[in-house]
């Protein structure tokens, strides 16, 4: 598969390295060269400098052919942003918006958007390691947002 | 009408205050403590809230429920989009707008449904498109310098140069006419040039003499 990953925070490069070794062809944007140390010496994966905001970015890093686009920069509204520009006007069918505010992701879910909630999956999970429950489907944890209320 | 704004920079603040002065209800939101607290002193403690804008916690609490209009302009075009975006969405506001910095942005906001989008560097570079040609093409400074302004003036039905040759014109000293916006295009001047009804007519002339090419080429300016 063709992937595009948008931010190589401690998320996106540890995704970026997961699937490069599944012999997956990665491509990682990121506005910081500086982050990019995070993926090691000898990596697999591509990387365009740039923010995942701009045509000319996607463009390089393939966007318009990819399988799926991740957006994990660590700001919500970047992430939110991007995907839209990449669902909308590159057509890209799989698209996975990391957003760290539960009620900001509750809202996108419902807007059609796949959103992971960080807090609310980490806080699912260790729920459920506490009682010895099997761990759940991703989209379980993430309508746990849905029970807080505004 | 009550109209919050996000976003207390410079373009916020402004935008404020006139809509305050203008009799509306009025609430701007800013991130920063200390901007924040610049802005009460400025437009009044009633009108200004810390928080985030983007946050639903904080729409909540500024009553974006019962906002008629909500307005976005930080510096930054993913929270405007995302401010635009849950009003709508979330909280039913029947107008948004959305300060657009990135020009390139603006189709993705359209087609998301922020259909009110202001980008200032797209007014300013239609602004330069319409008003000058490329070979008359000056540098701002230039203009300032030299005291001179680009001014467009429109030939109207009752203008008394209609159907005049340029050449039949006295115009004032210091006045160059640079070019005629005629129907889609537009003509360089000559002297055998015909001024018909509806023609806009840039002109670059000294400030002085503005006053009097408006006396000239349109009487009727209020």
């Amino acid at each position: 598969m063709k992937v595009v990953i948008f931010g190589c925070g401690r998320t996106g490069s540890t995704l970026a390295l997961q699937l490069a070794t599944r012999g997956h062809k990665v491509t990682i944007i990121e506005q910081n060269p500086a982050a990019l140390r995070r993926l090691g010496r000898d990596h697999n994966c591509e990387v365009v400098i740039g923010s995942g905001l701009d045509d000319d970015i996607l463009d390089r890093a393939g966007v318009r052919d990819a399988d799926v686009f991740f957006a994990l920069t660590r700001g919500d509204n970047t992430n939110l942003m991007a995907a839209q520009i990449v669902q909308l006007r590159y057509e890209v069918k799989r698209v996975c918006v990391k957003v760290a505010d539960p009620m900001r992701s509750d809202a996108y879910q419902r807007l059609g958007f796949f959103c992971i909630n960080p807090s609310s999956l980490t806080a699912g999970m260790m729920r459920d390691w506490l009682t010895s429950e099997p761990y759940a489907p991703i989209d379980e944890y993430n309508a746990l947002v849905k029970e807080l209320s505004l | 009408m009550y109209m919050i704004i996000v976003g207390g920079g410079n373009v916020g603040l402004h935008l404020a205050k006139k809509l305050i002065s203008n009799n509306h209800e009025v609430l701007l939101l800013e991130r920063d403590p200390r901007q924040a607290q610049r802005l009460a002193q400025l437009i009044g403690e009633e009108n200004v809230i810390v928080g985030d804008g983007c946050e639903m916690s904080t729409q909540k609490d500024s009553g974006f429920e019962r906002a008629d209009v909500v307005i976005a302009v930080t510096g930054e075009d993913e929270d405007n989009m995302v401010v635009c975006q849950l009003a709508k969405v979330v909280w039913n506001v029947k107008r948004v707008l959305a300060r657009v910095n990135d020009p390139a942005h603006e189709s993705l906001f359209q087609q998301i449904g922020i259909d009110d989008t202001v980008s200032a560097t797209s007014i300013i570079h239609s602004l330069i498109e319409q008003q000058i040609s490329p070979d008359v093409m000056l540098p701002v400074g230039a203009l300032a310098r030299g005291h001179l302004e680009i001014v467009e003036v429109e030939i109207g039905h009752r203008s008394p140069v209609l159907g005049k040759k340029i050449r039949e014109i006295s115009l004032p000293p210091k006045t160059n006419l640079i070019w005629i916006l005629r129907e889609e295009s537009g003509l360089a001047v000559t002297g055998d040039t015909e001024l018909r009804m509806g023609d806009m007519l840039v002109a670059l002339v000294s400030r002085d003499h503005s006053e009097e090419l408006y006396a000239l080429f349109e009487p009727d300016r209020p």
